[in-house]
């Protein structure tokens, strides 16, 4: 309440949305992520990449302090939101993950209705204040995760009862119904046809217009397609982080080269 | 029992290739022969365990069934007003200065006249063994009348009295005319005269409402048992323990599972909840009678003290059905409510409780249903009283005193009147039906919110 005109401020003074400087991540004594430096831009798309396990979730997961459910994950360094530590101890991590909202690598939609699935995000947040501007919401939201057509008829039928990629797309629909400031997504095209990656990417292309994207991919094409960061991972260390042209054509570490070459991974 | 422990020692497996898929190889063979075994001795074990449950239900069906219909005299009773109420002045406390004994008469007086307007022969019995014939309870029911219907006074009402428990036992096999030559409580005349009584309709034998509302008798008229009060209090214990158990273990289960530190602290008291379950009941009823009755003052025989006591008892078995039924709930529906902005209390009660529901309700069905078959904790508190009043309605009646059923099966069990094991099997019947009852109920309750996700 209290710190918005402290955060618009903040906003126009730079184009960083979020920042990470010297992120270690530990789960128990195991170092998952060492030393990352990242800065994620604001309406841009940034893209993670690296082979099997390299850490790109969990540093995902620290974005978001979805980490803080993991009784054995640390996390050390800072990681900015806007300028602002989200770290610090009298950061609310409900507060935070309102303004950056994630989309899981597995499909996880709630045993409810597909509407409740959407509505559910909005209410909490008090973001409608009638019946019909929650209907709005949940429809305009569902376009954008090109679900609606296909739901349209049976929203109050269970969104458990859809198919894996309908479920993701409502999930992405889901994360988006909250209006969040950055989303992570976390291989959200891995379950979908081409059609529906197609159009999920169309959605990211969209959402960049006023947020900022993170997206864990492990389809090169895709990053190419709808980044224009790039950020690549390997064994828990970023390797590579810069324009997406120049990280495709023109990589500088060699272990970038033999990824995206298909040489490791 | 599998072959895998072998592995290591056999020689080297001999070529796979170039065998008919038709010829089954030794190891195959031997594989097959292990997993027949298995199922024969699973069989086995399955049939010996469905033997001893049909022998147990067949010999409690058989003693207890007969408990369910009970043998009545249908009778003429005038209500002479010279004994019940010599001045006339209708004055309720004169009336009620009668005792039980001063009926007797009356009913003596129209047993005999029954039998003798009914042309049967009266055997050459006196008077007063063919009133025998009538249940002891007798008097009481008929006082507990006229002190209700006082103008009914120098009337003749019909009644339908209970038979004594011979001549009942008479008519459920377990009296014969042999029998009864021996037994000084009941003669073959008497036998006689109730056949006579019941060609002519005034004697039958019919449902027995009163073994469910009735409470209990003394040791002389088992015909008169019930199980009125012991339903009544098992039913307020059951309300207690819903009420404390319910509430107190989920919200401790919901804490420690979601919101708890995992620590050395939270490990104790895990491990602790789990060895409280396997207390024997009979400590928790030494405990209910030192804190609950000794320390805090509490009244002896009372169901709140049984309800405490079973609380106590159920406690940690609904906190262990509801943390697995918790657990089970997948970390991906918790990942996707906090990720949505959700607050951790959110994440529970919307999305987390709600999956975890059938489960928590099935441990609780379950630990009901334990708590009411339990009976070695309530001995010790005092509930093995007799008791004949009801229990006022609660919140009151929680103090008053009261049995339960598995105790009132244990108390008839110790008498000595061959009647009162036909109550006490009965009264198991009764036991297992609410048992079973509750066990549908969260069978039902599973399926209905069957997960879903
Ligand atoms: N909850 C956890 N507890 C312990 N270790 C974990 C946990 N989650 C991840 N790790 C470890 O952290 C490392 C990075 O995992 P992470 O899930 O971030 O990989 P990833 O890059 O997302 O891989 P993928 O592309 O397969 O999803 C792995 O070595 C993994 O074993
Ligand atoms: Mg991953």
């Amino acid at each position: 309440m209290f710190d918005t005109p402290k955060r618009e401020a903040a906003v126009t003074k730079t184009d960083i949305k979020m920042s990470a400087r010297n992120c270690q991540v530990f789960y128990g004594d195991n170092q998952a992520i060492k030393d990352v430096d990242v800065d994620i831009d604001d309406k841009t798309v940034t893209a993670f990449i690296g082979p099997s396990g390299c850490g790109k979730s969990t540093f995902l997961r620290c974005l978001n302090r979805m980490n803080d459910t993991i009784p054995i994950c640390r996390v050390e360094g800072t990681i900015t939101l806007d300028g602002e530590d989200i770290y610090d101890p009298k950061v609310d991590p409900v507060q935070l993950r309102a303004k950056v909202g994630m989309v899981f690598q597995k499909p996880n939609p709630f045993p409810k209705s597909i509407y409740d699935n959407i509505a559910y995000g909005p209410r909490i947040h008090g973001l409608a204040r009638s019946r019909a501007e929650l209907d709005d919401i949940v429809e305009k939201s569902l376009r954008r995760g090109a679900l609606w057509d296909e739901v349209k008829d049976r929203l109050h039928e269970p969104g458990t009862g859809l198919s894996g990629g309908q479920q993701q797309r409502l999930c992405i629909a889901r994360a988006v119904a909250t209006e969040p400031e950055v989303l992570l997504m976390d291989e959200p095209c891995s379950a979908l046809d081409p059609i529906a990656t197609a159009q999920v990417e169309e959605l990211i292309d969209e959402l960049k217009q006023n947020f900022s994207v993170v997206i864990v991919t492990h389809s090169m094409q895709q990053a190419a397609r709808v980044s224009q960061k790039t950020a690549f991972f390997h064994l828990g260390n970023l390797v590579e982080y810069g324009e997406t042209g120049q990280i495709f054509t023109n990589p500088r570490d060699p272990r970038t080269e033999s990824y995206i070459t298909g040489r490791i991974g | 029992m599998t072959d895998i422990a072998r592995n290591g020692s056999s020689a080297p497996a001999p070529a796979r290739r170039n065998r008919s898929l038709l010829e089954v190889d030794d190891r195959t063979r031997r594989r097959n022969a292990a997993e027949a075994r298995f199922k024969l001795m699973g069989s086995i074990a399955v049939i010996i365990g469905l033997l001893a449950l049909v022998g147990l239900l067949t010999s409690i069906l058989l003693n207890g069934m007969s408990s369910f219909r009970q043998t009545y005299v249908s009778l003429e009773v005038y209500l002479d007003p010279a004994k019940l109420d010599k001045d006339g002045s209708g004055n309720l406390e004169k009336i009620a200065k009668v005792t039980t004994f001063g009926y007797k008469p009356l009913i003596q007086k129209a047993m005999v006249a029954t039998v003798a307007a009914n042309g049967v022969d009266d055997q050459g019995l006196k008077a007063k063994k063919i009133a025998d014939m009538i249940s002891p309870e007798a008097p009481a029911t008929i006082r507990d009348y006229v002190l209700a219907n006082p103008d009914k006074i120098g009337e003749t009402v019909r009644f339908d009295l209970l038979a004594g428990g011979r001549i009942d036992g008479y008519y459920k096999g377990r009296v014969t005319m042999e029998t009864a030559a021996l037994d000084r409580n009941v003669s073959p005349e008497q036998l006689r005269i109730a056949d006579a009584l019941r060609d002519a309709g005034v004697l039958d034998t019919r449902f027995n409402w009163a073994f469910f509302t009735a409470p209990d008798a003394s040791d002389t008229r088992p015909e008169a048992a019930g199980l009125g009060v012991a339903i009544l209090g098992s039913a307020y214990m059951m309300l207690v323990v819903l009420v404390l158990a319910l509430p107190l273990g989920v919200a401790a289960s919901i804490y420690l599972e979601e919101f708890a530190p995992q620590n050395w602290f939270t490990d104790l008291i895990e491990v602790n909840i789990s060895n409280l379950a396997a207390v024997p009941s009979i400590v928790f009823g030494i405990l209910g009678l030192a804190v609950f009755i000794n320390y805090a003052g509490l009244p002896q025989s009372a169901p709140i003290v049984g309800g405490l006591v079973l609380t106590l008892m159920t406690l940690p078995t609904i906190i262990i059905a509801t943390r697995a039924a918790l657990k089970a709930v997948p970390p991906s529906i918790r990942e996707a409510a906090l990720g949505v902005g959700a607050s951790k209390m959110q994440t529970v009660f919307h999305h987390v409780l709600p999956l975890a529901m059938p489960g928590i309700l099935t441990g609780a069905i379950i630990g009901l249903a334990q708590a009411l078959g339990e009976t070695a904790p309530l001995l010790l508190i005092g509930m093995v009283a007799f008791v004949r009043e009801y229990p006022a309605a609660p919140p009151e009646g929680l103090f008053d005193p009261a049995s339960a059923l598995p105790v009132q099966i244990y108390n008839w069990t110790t008498r000595g009147d061959p009647a009162f094991v036909e109550r006490a099997s009965g009264a198991i019947i009764v036991l297992l039906v609410f048992l079973l009852i509750m066990n549908i109920l969260a069978i039902i309750l599973r399926r209905r919110f069957e997960r879903r996700w």
